[in-house]
């Protein structure tokens, strides 16, 4: 059985300019244990889809339609009461930016033990110990005198490893990681990569990658799902979709990432921009800049995925 | 580190205070007025007049008069009010404590009801909460304080009858408590003279109200801007992403952190309400600080005047000196600086 199912989710932010229909149509599943890579450019929905499944969502979104259903419980509908335990403890988040994104004037210490004495039912000394614990597993060097010191007294390296610590802290099921290594330099990215990883092997624990940096996602995910402007268009294993990507943007998307051999200048950019989410959008959201683009392709409803060999899915009526 | 910092802000305040004994002593010989003129009375002749002047040294020039000033400063003294006939510093200081407790008890209750109204309307913006504060900061603010002051008599004494009558800090039948640290509440409560406190309480009630009524709009308009400021920060998108109860999140994350503008504000409110409250003390009888300076303003006594602005600029730079020291204590980056 799958960790997490999102089925057919859809949402929208109201705001003043109109409706912007962020999410459509959105189906995707985590297995135990695997790491599902979500990658597209910015703008495509995929902080948008980790804050519906988190519940933390801007108060100007709307859930329209669908479900995310976490161990078969619907956080959406039965499961909303529910999903106040699960925060932090079954299934956490870590963000970018992890210099603004711990509180500036608490010890990060005890930023750990109060999401310790929230979830896991020790008392504030208790909390205290098993913070520093959590500090030396992430492997921050000198734990003890670590855990009094506050987010500016670190570098950014170290802030991302305290907010693995944070998200970390109860052993939740769930990980996501929204661009846990943007803004980091490369050594301390790989370095922040492995620790995710060895903490999820250990624990069995599925993590959701989101990024934008596709050679990260090929290195690190069992699967990836390549979104765009709020569509999910291909999910694949990450060997199949390198192989074999059959959806024109995956295509594109692929050509734009730097791997050896290839210079700069060969370097594709994927023409055009995001369609503005607001008002009419063809089916196709793809269709605006999509060089297959023919007018059998808008005829009638696209049906959202179809499926060619078992796992490779892609929303196209065209494909590669 | 603290320590420190109180010692970099305290030399720091002393060109500022040697500012204030130099422009408050021109300021007051160029006022318009002949001291002597007034104390000598309507019928006194011209010899009459210079002999006051004579006597008051009024007849020096401005330099020698300064110096003398000064030697009077640093002995302590603060010259003799002319009007009451008492040293400045001694009056000024039976009547600070009366200024000091009032601003105080209208300030607690300001951040009393301004801090929930400023989170809450931060919280539900736009909601029925968040108008409410709206309209009851601008109606705050936009109603004089001697108007508001005597509405509340009005209402509360006259037609209610539940306060009692607006003269001074006690009635007429209790006694003032020993005097410990001259706020009444305080030390009738150290003197276990619980039927004083009452009766001061019951007093300071209305005053206070006042003053609050007026501080209220600054406070919550402060909070909730800062709040807002903060709720949509990526640290307590955070602290909601990990779970932490709604009340964690409010308070120890996010109003924690809102809280330096709302300090700095609370400062300047404070050092505004104890001069500028004059009115409400006319209002209410009280011996404070702020209607004896009127007093010796409309009296063309100098002494009183100067008195009271040196003591307002030591009481300005205390102010200015514990904001710091608290801002130290919310925000460690703070500390770091110093």
């Amino acid at each position: 059985m799958n960790l997490l199912e999102i089925e057919h989710l859809s949402l929208e932010f109201r705001t003043r300019g109109g409706t912007v229909r962020a999410l459509e149509d959105v189906s995707l599943a985590v297995g135990k244990g695997e790491t599902l890579g979500v990658v597209g450019e910015s703008g495509s929905g995929k902080s948008v889809l980790s804050f519906a499944v988190m519940g933390i969502s801007d108060a100007a979104a709307k859930v329209t339609n669908g479900a995310v259903r976490f161990e078969g419980l619907d956080l959406l509908g039965d499961g909303r009461s529910a999903l106040d335990e699960l925060r932090g403890a079954e299934m956490s988040m870590i963000f970018q930016n992890p210099r603004v994104a711990l509180n500036p004037i608490r010890m990060v210490g005890k930023q750990i033990a109060d999401v310790l004495s929230r979830h896991a039912g020790v008392t504030r000394d208790q909390a205290k110990t098993r913070a520093v614990e959590m500090l030396a597993k992430v492997r921050i060097p000198d734990p003890e005198r670590r855990a009094r010191a506050y987010p500016f007294e670190m570098s950014g390296g170290m802030c991302q490893r305290v907010m693995i610590a944070l998200a970390l802290a109860c052993s939740p099921k769930l990980l996501i990681a929204d661009e846990p290594t943007t803004g980091l330099d490369v050594t301390t990215q790989a370095a922040i990569m492995d620790l995710i990883g060895d903490l999820a092997r250990e624990s069995r624990m599925s993590t959701i990658l989101i990024t934008h940096d596709l050679a990260l996602a090929a290195e690190r995910c069992d699967r990836i799902a390549v979104m765009h402007a709020g569509h999910v268009v291909e999910v694949a294993t990450t060997a199949e979709l390198f192989a074999h990507p059959r959806h024109p943007y995956t295509a594109k998307l692929i050509a734009t990432t730097p791997r050896p051999g290839v210079g700069l200048a060969e370097l594709e950019p994927v023409p055009g921009a995001l369609p503005d989410l607001r008002g009419d959008l063809p089916d196709c959201r793809y269709s605006t800049r999509c060089e297959r683009h023919r007018a059998e392709c808008a005829a009638g409803p696209l049906a959202r995925m179809i499926d060619l060999t078992n796992a490779h899915l892609v929303a196209c009526r065209r494909p590669l | 580190m603290i320590a420190h910092l109180i010692l970099r802000r305290l030399l720091g305040a002393i060109p500022s205070l040697v500012a204030v004994v130099v422009v408050t002593f021109m300021l007051t010989r160029a006022l318009p007025g002949d001291p002597a003129a007034y104390f000598a009375g309507p019928a006194a002749t011209p010899q009459a007049i210079e002999e006051i002047r004579h006597k008051l040294g009024l007849d020096k020039s401005l330099p020698l008069q300064f110096v003398d000033y000064l030697g009077d400063l640093a002995r302590g003294e603060f010259g003799q009010s002319l009007t009451t006939g008492q040293p400045v510093a001694q009056d000024i200081l039976a009547r600070l404590p009366a200024s000091v407790e009032l601003t105080l008890a209208g300030l607690i209750l300001a951040l009393i009801v301004a801090l929930p109204l400023g989170v809450a309307a931060a919280t539900r913006p736009g909601s029925w909460i968040d108008h409410l504060a709206r309209v009851v900061s601008t109606a705050g603010v936009s109603l004089p304080v001697f108007f508001t002051g005597l509405l509340l008599v009005y209402v509360f004494y006259y037609l209610l009858g539940w306060a009692p009558a607006p003269m001074g800090r006690l009635d007429l039948f209790t006694s003032a408590p020993r005097t410990i640290t001259g706020f009444f509440l305080i030390d009738s409560l150290l003197t276990g003279e619980f039927a004083t406190f009452r009766a001061a309480a019951a007093q300071l009630t209305l005053p206070a109200l006042t003053l609050a009524l007026f501080s209220v709009a600054p406070l919550a308009r402060m909070t909730r801007a800062s709040m807002l400021g903060v709720l949509s920060s990526d640290f307590v998108r955070t602290a909601r992403a990990n779970g932490l109860s709604r009340g964690t999140v409010l308070v120890t994350y996010a109003l924690r952190n809102a809280l330096l503008p709302v300090v700095t504000t609370l400062g300047m409110v404070f050092s505004f309400l104890l001069g500028a409250n004059v009115l409400v003390e006319k209002v209410f009888s009280w011996p404070g600080i702020g209607s004896y300076a009127i007093e010796a303003l409309v009296a063309s006594d100098y002494a009183p005047v100067q008195g009271f602005i040196l003591t307002m600029a030591v009481l300005y730079v205390t102010l200015n000196l514990l904001i710091d020291v608290l801002y130290g204590l919310i925000d460690p980056r703070v500390r770091i600086e110093a």
